[in-house]
């Protein structure tokens, strides 16, 4: 099994050094390994389920209501401009 | 009497009787967490200032009348439900900091129930695991042996429970969070029924899966607090409309209509043999009381553990790709092996290609897993086996195993991916001291049921000498 471990560290935005790396992808290989009994369950004609009670289409009336402050949405945030958070810039030029 | 050893129900009458002040039992119950915090480290966070200060507000409240089901009763509540204005960090350094500006709707309810909040009890970080030893905050320890795990994830909240450093705690369930740790501890703990308690304000670990629940020192104050917590949330779609039951009133079950399922699966081979032998003599004294007993074939749990690691490990992934360091918290380079397993494997199970082969295969038995005790249901009522194949295990026991959580909860994975209820009450204990649990688990929305069978066999065994003991701290 081929586990390309730094794609699957860039896909989680998981910053991981070499040696994590290594341990990572030797237990992810083991886990998948021991997971394989599941192949000997039949599962052609089964459905499977998300939503074990069987709730569907849950909805509310689109009505707002009252909701956190900015001040207290951004109360937490280590960087703030202008009411908004700040982050790094994704697009460049 | 210690009044931090009373349970919710003794706590109400002297309080009502007015024996003694809802001050009085707060103080009681700190002095405890003091005496004993240096060995057991189940709290996070201590609430001392607001507790005292809610305490009096209690105080004054009973003296005026009113009447609300936990008032004035101290509570702590596990870490990773979020406190308005209290630090909640889900036992994660990420979250050292992290100030909820909202309370989650458990959180709510019991404060509308007039309850002293504590403190914030320790556990696995983000609940992965099942020790308290992966939490980021050092390992909870076991009150019976403070060489011994508490189980986990919510092994803070159980720890404290059986210590006497508070009267009740709540705890939150993915797949054994709840009914391990009360079993390791010789506690009572109760998963309710997917959606039957709200989720909302729950820092999320596996969402198909995550079920808030109350653990106890009895099966009465169990039923009593899930009273108050239970019912339908316009902030958790999943939650049901089902109507909530008067569950503290209703504890009764005649055993002699109750039938009673047991499968030899569920006594794997790994069972520690003294817990093989309490449970069987547990299930010999429901045979007595009345009940029939019947031998089912249940689907081998061993599959439990596939598509339990499947499935919350790519809700993890999932659940955890929030954590930016933007909104609040610290970076993801904060987070430590265990997270970082567990996302790693997520979302590779999540990732292009492999979708059908995990996550999907993963639900299609899940749905065979559900058919199986939709089978077995409409034999027997209840199903009753071990919690935990192990007694608690020494302090160290979880390091790099990689998948200790996954596979010490073989026995409570089946009924947590079904999303049925269930409840562990202790039974006895082994030749060392350690407690030893018993698992009854019902159908959905069962709750009614699944209480009645543990409070009466807690009735019926209630002058066993072994409930005697408390814990030599």
């Amino acid at each position: 099994m081929k586990i390309d471990i730094s794609h699957i560290a860039k896909l989680a935005n998981l910053p991981l050094s070499s040696t994590e790396k290594a341990k990572f992808e030797k237990q992810l290989g083991e886990t998948l390994e021991y997971i394989e009994g599941l192949n000997e369950i039949e599962t052609k004609n089964t459905e499977p389920t998300s939503q074990v009670t069987g709730l569907e289409n849950i909805t509310r009336e689109d009505i707002a209501k009252p909701s956190l402050s900015q001040k207290e949405a951004l109360s937490n945030s280590k960087s703030t401009h202008n009411g908004f958070f700040k982050a790094k810039a994704i697009l460049t030029e | 009497m210690k009044l931090n050893n009373l349970n919710i129900k003794e706590a109400r009458k002297g309080l009502e009787n007015k024996d003694f002040s809802s001050l009085d039992l707060t103080k009681a119950c700190l002095d405890q967490i003091k005496k004993l915090e240096g060995k057991l480290n189940a709290f996070v966070t201590i609430t001392e200032k607001e507790a005292l200060k809610q305490a009096e507000a209690a105080d004054e409240l009973i003296s005026s009348g009113q009447d609300l089901p936990l008032l004035g009763i101290p509570i702590a509540i596990k870490d990773n439900f979020s406190t308005l204005g209290i630090k909640t960090t889900a036992s994660s350094k990420v979250l050292d900091s992290y100030i909820p500006p909202y309370d989650a709707t458990v959180v709510k309810k019991l404060k509308d129930a007039g309850m002293v909040l504590l403190g914030k009890t320790n556990m696995d970080a983000w609940a992965h695991g099942s020790s308290t030893e992966t939490s980021d905050f050092g390992p909870t320890r076991n009150p019976w042996n403070i060489n011994h795990l508490p189980g986990g994830s919510s092994g803070g909240s159980a720890a404290a429970v059986a210590a006497d450093e508070v009267i009740a705690a709540i705890g939150s369930e993915t797949a054994g969070s709840i009914r391990q740790p009360a079993s390791w501890c010789g506690v009572v703990g109760l998963k309710p029924t997917y959606g039957r308690v709200s989720r909302y304000g729950v820092i999320a670990m596996g969402s198909s899966l995550d079920s808030p629940g109350p653990i106890t020192k009895t099966v009465e104050d169990s039923a009593l607090i899930l009273e108050v917590l239970a019912g339908k949330d316009e902030k958790d779609a999943t939650t049901s409309p089902l109507p909530v039951g008067n569950y503290s009133q209703k504890l009764n079950k005649n055993m002699k209509e109750l039938k009673v399922g047991i499968s030899k699966e569920y006594f794997v081979n790994s069972i520690d043999k003294e817990v093989q032998g309490e449970i069987e003599r547990a299930i010999k004294k429901l045979e007595r009381f009345g009940a029939k007993i019947e031998n089912i074939k249940l689907f081998d749990p061993k599959y439990a553990i596939d598509v339990y690691t499947i499935i919350q490990r790519s809700e993890v992934s999932s659940n955890l790709a929030r954590y930016d360091g933007i909104r609040y918290g610290n970076g993801r380079d904060y987070f430590k092996d265990e997270a970082k397993r567990r996302i790693v494997f997520g979302t590779y199970a999540l990732s292009s290609g492999y979708y059908d082969q995990y996550y999907n295969k993963a639900q299609q038995v899940r749905t065979v897993i559900i058919n199986d005790f939709n089978k077995a249901f409409e034999k027997v009522d209840v199903i009753i086996a071990p919690t935990s194949p192990s007694l608690a295990l020494p302090v160290g026991a979880t390091k790099d195993a990689a998948m200790f959580g996954e596979i010490a909860d073989v026995l409570v994975e089946p009924s947590s991916i079904a999303g049925l209820a269930g409840i562990n009450i202790p039974v006895g204990f082994s030749k060392s001291g350690l407690p030893i649990g018993m698992q009854i688990i019902g159908p959905q929305f069962s709750e009614e049921l699944v209480l009645s069978v543990a409070y009466e066999y807690e009735k019926l065994t209630q002058n066993e000498e072994w409930r005697k003991l408390k814990p030599n701290l």
